[in-house]
C-alpha cells in the first residue's frame, strides 16, 4: 500500500509541476468552479451553463456547496459562479456579499420566482370562494384549514424563518384568522404537503416555483392584492390603512452571482454567463422530466443543448 | 482500586442515605427562596424575572469584529493568519487528493473538465476484495464476510461513486483525528497544567454546533473538502484526546515501574510501555473518531465535500425516502466496516510477528498487491470488474415511500392522538414552566447545586456561565433548548436504561443492540426526520423524536457496559446472602453501575445538544435555530454567541453530573 501511495504522490507532484494541459480557450485554463446546491432546478441551470462553457473551450468544475454558506467561497475566489440566487430568499445574503466588492451580480437568469400561499384543489369544495383571498376571512373557511393545535384558526405552514416573507405581518394586516407555523426547511414543507395530499387532508402552505410540486400536485395559489413596492413601505396603501404588508408576495428575479475577479480571469466566460437566460416554462418542463419522470439530469441537459444550439452559440460568440 | 479491597468494604450497597439528610435542610431554604421569588418577584424585582434588555452585553458585535480582524488583518509579520491557515489547508489537501485518486478519480493530470485520466482508480472488485482480505487477516471469516458485505452493498445499491468520495475524506480525517488526539492526550498526560487549559477548550470544540463556526472556517481554509476535513477534526478529535489522557492515567503502576526498572527513556516509556498497555481503551477513542467523522458527512457535503451526504440531502429534497435511506445506510455500512476492522486491528496488534522470509511474513500484502494488479488488468478487458454495471443496480425504488404512505393513510389519526397527548401533557407544560422561571432564580439554584457538589469553584462556574447566557440575551432561547433537550433526555433514559439492563447479560441480544445503536449514531437523522414530518407535522414533537432516536445510544451503551463491569464476586456474595434476582439487580448491580449510568446520561445530554442544529430544520425556536439563522445571514458573531450558549448549557450539565458521580462513587466506596 505504502509504495503505491508513494507512487501516486510523486505522480501527482509531477503533474502539478508540469501544469494543466492546454485547454481550447486562450484565457486561463484553470477550472471555472460552479456551485451545485440540493434542488433539481439549480442543478439543471448550473449544468446547462457548465456545458455551454465547455463548448466554448473552458475548463469547468462543479462543486457542491450550501446555498448560503457558499458566499464565503465566492468572496475568496475559491468558488466562481452561483447560478441561482433567488430574490425572495437570498437577497439579504447577496447584498451583504456584493457590498464587500468581492462578488458581483451577473444579471438575471430570466426565471421569475413565484412564491405565495398555495392549497390543493380539493380544498375548494370546503372553501368555495378561493382563490380570492377574501374567502379566507370566513370563519368556516379558516376552520376547514385548522388542526387541533390551531382551531378554530386555520393553519398556514410558512417557509423557514430564514426565508423572510412577512407572513406573520400579512396575517395581521389582512386580518386573516390564521396561525403561521414555520417549517425549518423546504424538505419539511413538502413532506407535509405530500402527507396531507395522500390523505386529501386540509393544508395551506408556502409553495414556490419553478419547482416540481406545482406540477405534481393539483392546486392553486391564493390571489392576494397584487404586490407593489409601496405596499411594503407605505401603511396607507391597500385595504388596511394602518398597516404595511396588506398584499401578496413579490415576484422575484433569480440572479446569477459570482466572484468579482471572474471577468478579468475569464472575460469570455463572463460574457457568456451574463448572456445566459432561460424562462420558467422551459425550466419547469426540465424539472418535471427529472423529478417526476425519473430521467437523468445529464440527459435532460444534453437534450436541451441539442434543441437550442442557435441560442447558446450566440452566448459564446467571440 | 483493587477488587479485593472493594469486597472488604463493609457492605457498600446497603449504605443508607443518612449522608444526604444534612444538605436537604440547606436545599429546603434555597428552594423556598426560589419559590418566593417566582410568583412575587415581578412586583419588586422585575429585573430578576426577565433579564433587562438595557443590560445586554454586545458580545455578538465583539466576536464579529474579532473574527473580521482575524481573517483580514491578523498577521505574524512575515505572513498573515489567513495565509497560515491556507498553507495548512494545502497540506491537508495533499493526502486527500491521493486518497481520492486511489479510490475515486484515478491518476489524473489537469483540473476540472480538462482533467485527463492516466490510470483508473481501484476497481470496486479490488476495494471490496481488499476489505474482505483485511477482514480475514484481522478477524477470520466472520469479519471478512461482514466487511465484504458492507462494500458489496455500496456497489449493488449504486452508492459506489459517492461512497468512495466520502471514504476518501474519512481516510484523511480519521488518521489525522486519531494522531492529533493521541498527541494532545499524551501532552495533557505529561503536563497536567496543559490538561487543565485544554479541558474547557475540548468542551467547546465538542459542544458548539458546527454551523456556528462554519463561515470563519470556510474563509480561513477555503471552500471545499479541506474545510470539511477541518470541521470534522474539530468535532471528532476531543473524545480521542480525553480518552487518551484517561487511558494513560489508568495504566497500571506496575507497568510504569517495570519501564523504569529496565531503563526506558521518556520517549520509550510513552511509546513502548504506556501507549501499548492502554491500547484497549485507546480503541474506544478510535471508534468515536470514526463514528463522529461519519456523523459529519452531511454537514461536510454542504461545504463542498460532496459524497453520500449530498445524496441524502438531494434525495430528501425531492422526497425520495427510499433513495435517502439507501444513501443513509451506505454511510452506516462504511461506519460499521471501518469500525469493526479497526477494532480487530487493535486486538491483533499485540500478537507476535510471524517469522520467515519476506513472502511468508508479508503473505497477505503480497496477495493484496497481486489481487489489485490482477483486477486492474481484468478491469481493462471486462468493464464490469472496473465499474459495477448500472444495469445490475438494485434499488428499493418506491417501496419505502409506499410504506410511509400506507402508515400515513391508515394510522395518521392514531398517531395524531398520541402526539397530541404527549404534546398537551408533557411538552407544553414543561415548556411553559421552564420559560416562565426567573433567570436569577435559576442561576442561583445552579450555583447552589454547584456549591453543594463541588464547593465554590463549581458554584462560581455554574453561576457565571448562566449569567453569561442571560447577559448575551439568549435566556429565553436557552430555556427552550433546555426544555426540548431535557424532555428528550428523560425519554431517552426511560428507553435506554431498561434496554441496557436487558442487553447487559444476554450476549446475543447485546450484539444485536450494538448494531442498532451504531446505526442510530451514524444514520443521518435527516433520513428519518422527513418521514417523521409526514406523520407528525413540523414542530417540537417531531424534533423530540429525532433527538431521542439519536441520544438513546449512549444511555444504552453505558448502562450495559456499567452492568457488565460490576465485579462478579460482589454479585456472588449477594447471591450467597440469598438475594432474589430483582434484589440483586436493584440493590447491588444498579447501585455499583450508577457512576457509569450517570456518565451515560451525561453523554445523552451532550448528544441531545448536538442534535439542536438538525432540529432547527423542523422549525423549533431554540438556540439551534438561532445558530442556523446566523449561518444564513453569514453573521459570525451572532452564530458564535448562540453556539457558546449551547456549550455553556452542556458544560454546566456536565460538571454538575460529574461532581455528583464523584460524590456517589465516594459514598459507595468505589474510589
Amino acid at each position: 500500500m505504502t509504495t503505491r501511495s508513494l507512487f501516486f504522490a510523486s505522480a501527482f507532484a509531477l503533474s502539478a509541476a508540469l501544469g494543466a494541459l492546454p485547454a481550447a480557450a486562450q484565457e486561463s485554463a484553470d477550472p471555472i468552479k460552479l456551485t451545485l446546491h440540493d434542488w433539481t432546478g439549480q442543478l439543471i441551470t448550473t449544468e446547462l451553463m457548465g456545458e455551454v462553457l465547455k463548448k466554448a473551450g473552458y475548463n469547468v468544475e462543479y462543486v457542491q456547496a450550501d446555498y448560503l454558506a457558499q458566499f464565503a467561497g465566492l468572496e475568496s475566489g475559491d468558488l466562481h459562479v452561483a447560478m441561482e440566487m433567488w430574490e425572495t430568499t437570498g437577497r439579504d445574503a447577496m447584498d451583504a456579499s456584493t457590498a464587500t466588492g468581492k462578488t458581483e451580480v451577473f444579471g438575471p437568469t430570466g426565471m421569475k420566482a413565484k412564491e405565495e400561499w398555495w392549497y390543493p384543489t380539493y380544498m375548494k369544495e370546503k372553501c368555495p370562494g378561493l382563490p380570492n383571498w377574501e374567502a379566507l376571512k370566513e370563519a368556516a373557511c379558516a376552520e376547514a384549514f385548522s388542526t387541533a393545535e390551531t382551531a378554530p384558526k386555520g393553519r398556514y405552514l410558512g417557509g423557514p424563518v430564514t426565508w423572510g416573507g412577512y407572513d406573520d405581518e400579512r396575517v395581521v394586516a389582512l386580518d386573516l384568522p390564521f396561525e403561521v407555523i414555520h417549517a425549518g426547511t423546504d424538505a419539511a414543507l413538502f413532506a407535509e404537503l405530500e402527507s396531507a395530499y395522500q390523505r386529501q387532508a386540509p393544508i395551506m402552505l408556502w409553495i414556490y416555483a419553478p419547482h416540481w410540486a406545482p406540477a405534481k400536485y393539483q392546486g392553486e395559489w391564493v390571489e392576494f392584492p397584487e404586490y407593489t413596492a409601496e405596499c411594503y413601505t407605505d401603511a396607507t396603501w391597500g385595504s388596511n390603512p394602518a398597516a404595511t404588508y396588506d398584499c401578496g408576495k413579490p415576484f422575484g428575479e433569480i440572479w446569477k452571482v459570482g466572484w468579482a475577479g471572474l471577468k478579468d480571469k475569464w472575460p469570455g466566460a463572463h460574457k457568456a454567463i451574463v448572456a445566459f437566460t432561460i424562462d420558467n416554462d422551459e425550466m419547469g418542463k426540465m424539472i418535471t422530466e427529472v423529478d417526476l419522470n425519473g430521467k437523468q439530469i445529464a440527459d435532460v441537459v444534453a437534450a436541451w443543448m441539442d434543441a437550442n444550439e442557435a441560442r447558446w452559440s450566440e452566448w459564446i460568440k467571440k | 482500586m483493587s477488587a479485593s479491597a472493594r469486597t472488604l468494604e463493609p457492605a457498600p450497597p446497603v449504605a443508607p442515605r443518612i449522608a444526604g439528610a444534612m444538605p436537604s435542610v440547606a436545599w429546603l431554604i434555597v428552594l423556598a427562596a426560589f419559590i418566593l421569588l417566582w410568583p412575587f418577584g415581578d412586583r419588586f424585582a422585575a429585573w430578576a424575572m426577565v433579564y433587562p434588555r438595557a443590560w445586554y452585553v454586545p458580545a455578538a458585535a465583539w466576536i464579529g469584529a474579532f473574527t473580521k480582524w482575524l481573517v483580514n488583518e491578523a498577521s505574524f509579520g512575515v505572513f498573515t493568519f489567513t495565509e497560515m491557515t491556507r498553507f495548512m489547508a494545502a497540506i491537508i489537501e495533499l493526502p486527500y487528493r491521493v486518497a481520492l485518486g486511489l479510490v475515486s478519480t484515478g491518476l489524473t493530470s489537469g483540473q476540472g473538465s480538462g482533467a485527463v485520466q492516466h490510470l483508473p482508480p481501484l476497481s470496486w472488485v479490488a476495494v471490496t476484495g481488499l476489505a474482505t482480505l483485511l477482514g480475514w487477516r484481522l478477524g477470520g471469516w466472520r469479519l471478512a464476510a461482514l466487511a465484504g458485505l458492507c462494500f458489496v452493498y455500496l456497489a449493488v445499491f449504486g452508492q459506489w461513486t459517492s461512497a468512495m468520495v466520502t471514504l476518501a475524506s474519512i481516510m484523511v480525517a480519521v488518521p489525522l483525528g486519531v494522531a492529533g488526539g493521541l498527541l494532545l492526550g499524551i501532552a495533557a498526560h505529561r503536563w497536567p497544567r496543559l490538561e487543565r487549559a485544554l479541558t474547557p477548550l475540548l468542551d467547546l470544540m465538542q459542544t458548539i454546533p458546527v454551523f456556528a463556526y462554519l463561515v470563519p472556517i470556510l474563509i480561513l481554509f477555503g471552500f471545499g473538502p479541506t474545510s470539511a476535513v477541518v470541521a470534522t477534526l474539530i468535532y471528532a478529535m476531543p473524545p480521542m484526546t480525553r480518552i487518551t489522557a484517561l487511558a494513560l492515567r489508568g495504566v497500571a503502576s506496575e507497568m510504569v515501574d517495570l519501564g523504569n526498572m529496565v531503563g526506558c527513556t521518556r520517549r520509550q516509556m510513552t511509546w513502548k510501555v504506556m501507549v501499548p498497555s492502554a491500547r484497549e481503551s485507546l480503541m474506544v477513542g478510535v471508534n468515536q473518531v470514526i463514528m463522529l467523522s461519519l456523523n459529519m458527512v452531511i454537514i461536510a457535503s454542504m461545504i463542498g465535500a460532496g459524497g453520500l451526504g449530498f445524496d441524502v440531502l438531494a434525495a430528501l429534497r425531492r422526497l425520495d425516502i427510499g433513495a435517502g435511506l439507501e444513501a443513509g445506510f451506505a454511510i452506516v455500512a462504511l461506519a460499521i466496516a471501518l469500525d469493526r476492522l479497526s477494532q480487530a486491528a487493535a486486538l491483533r496488534s499485540g500478537a507476535p510477528p510471524a517469522r520467515g522470509g519476506w513472502l511468508s511474513r508479508n503473505g497477505y500484502l503480497a496477495g493484496a498487491l497481486a489481487f489489485v494488479v490482477l483486477t486492474a488488468l481484468v478491469g481493462l478487458l471486462v468493464p464490469a470488474v472496473q465499474v459495477y454495471p448500472k444495469e445490475a443496480f438494485v434499488s428499493t425504488g418506491s417501496f419505502w415511500s409506499e410504506v410511509v404512505r400506507f402508515i400515513n393513510i391508515n394510522f395518521f389519526d392514531t398517531l395524531e392522538a398520541i402526539k397530541n397527548a404527549v404534546l398537551l401533557n408533557v411538552l407544553v407544560p414543561a415548556k411553559r414552566l421552564l420559560v416562565g422561571l426567573p433567570w436569577l432564580g435559576v442561576a442561583g439554584l445552579l450555583a447552589f447545586a454547584g456549591w453543594r457538589l463541588g464547593r465554590w469553584r463549581l458554584a462560581l462556574l455554574a453561576g457565571a456561565l448562566s449569567l453569561l447566557i442571560a447577559a448575551t440575551g439568549q435566556w429565553e432561547k436557552a430555556m427552550i433548548t433546555v426544555y426540548l433537550c431535557g424532555v428528550s433526555v428523560v425519554f431517552a433514559a426511560l428507553i435506554g436504561i431498561p434496554v441496557g439492563i436487558l442487553a447487559a447479560e444476554r450476549d446475543r441480544l447485546w450484539r444485536g443492540v450494538q448494531v442498532v445503536i451504531d446505526t442510530l449514531q451514524t444514520l443521518p437523522s435527516f433520513v428519518y426526520l422527513m418521514p417523521a414530518v409526514m406523520l407528525f407535522r413540523v414542530g417540537d414533537f417531531t424534533a423530540m423524536l429525532a433527538v431521542v432516536a439519536y441520544s438513546v445510544a449512549p444511555a444504552i451503551r453505558y448502562t450495559a457496559l456499567g452492568l457488565q463491569k460490576v465485579d462478579p464476586r460482589v454479585v456472588e456474595a449477594g447471591r450467597a446472602m440469598g438475594c432474589t434476582r430483582w434484589q440483586l439487580l436493584t440493590r447491588i448491580k444498579l447501585k455499583l453501575a450508577l457512576p457509569e449510568i450517570m456518565l451515560g446520561i451525561n453523554q445523552t445530554i451532550m448528544f441531545a445538544l448536538s442534535m439542536l442544529v438538525i432540529t432547527a430544520l423542523v422549525g423549533t425556536r431554540d438556540l439551534g435555530q438561532e445558530v442556523y439563522i446566523a449561518l444564513t445571514k453569514a453573521d459570525v458573531g451572532r452564530g458564535l454567541v448562540a453556539g457558546l450558549a449551547v456549550a455553556f448549557i452542556a458544560i454546566i450539565a456536565d460538571r454538575l453530573i460529574a461532581a455528583g458521580v464523584a460524590r456517589t462513587k465516594r459514598r459507595l466506596g468505589l474510589t
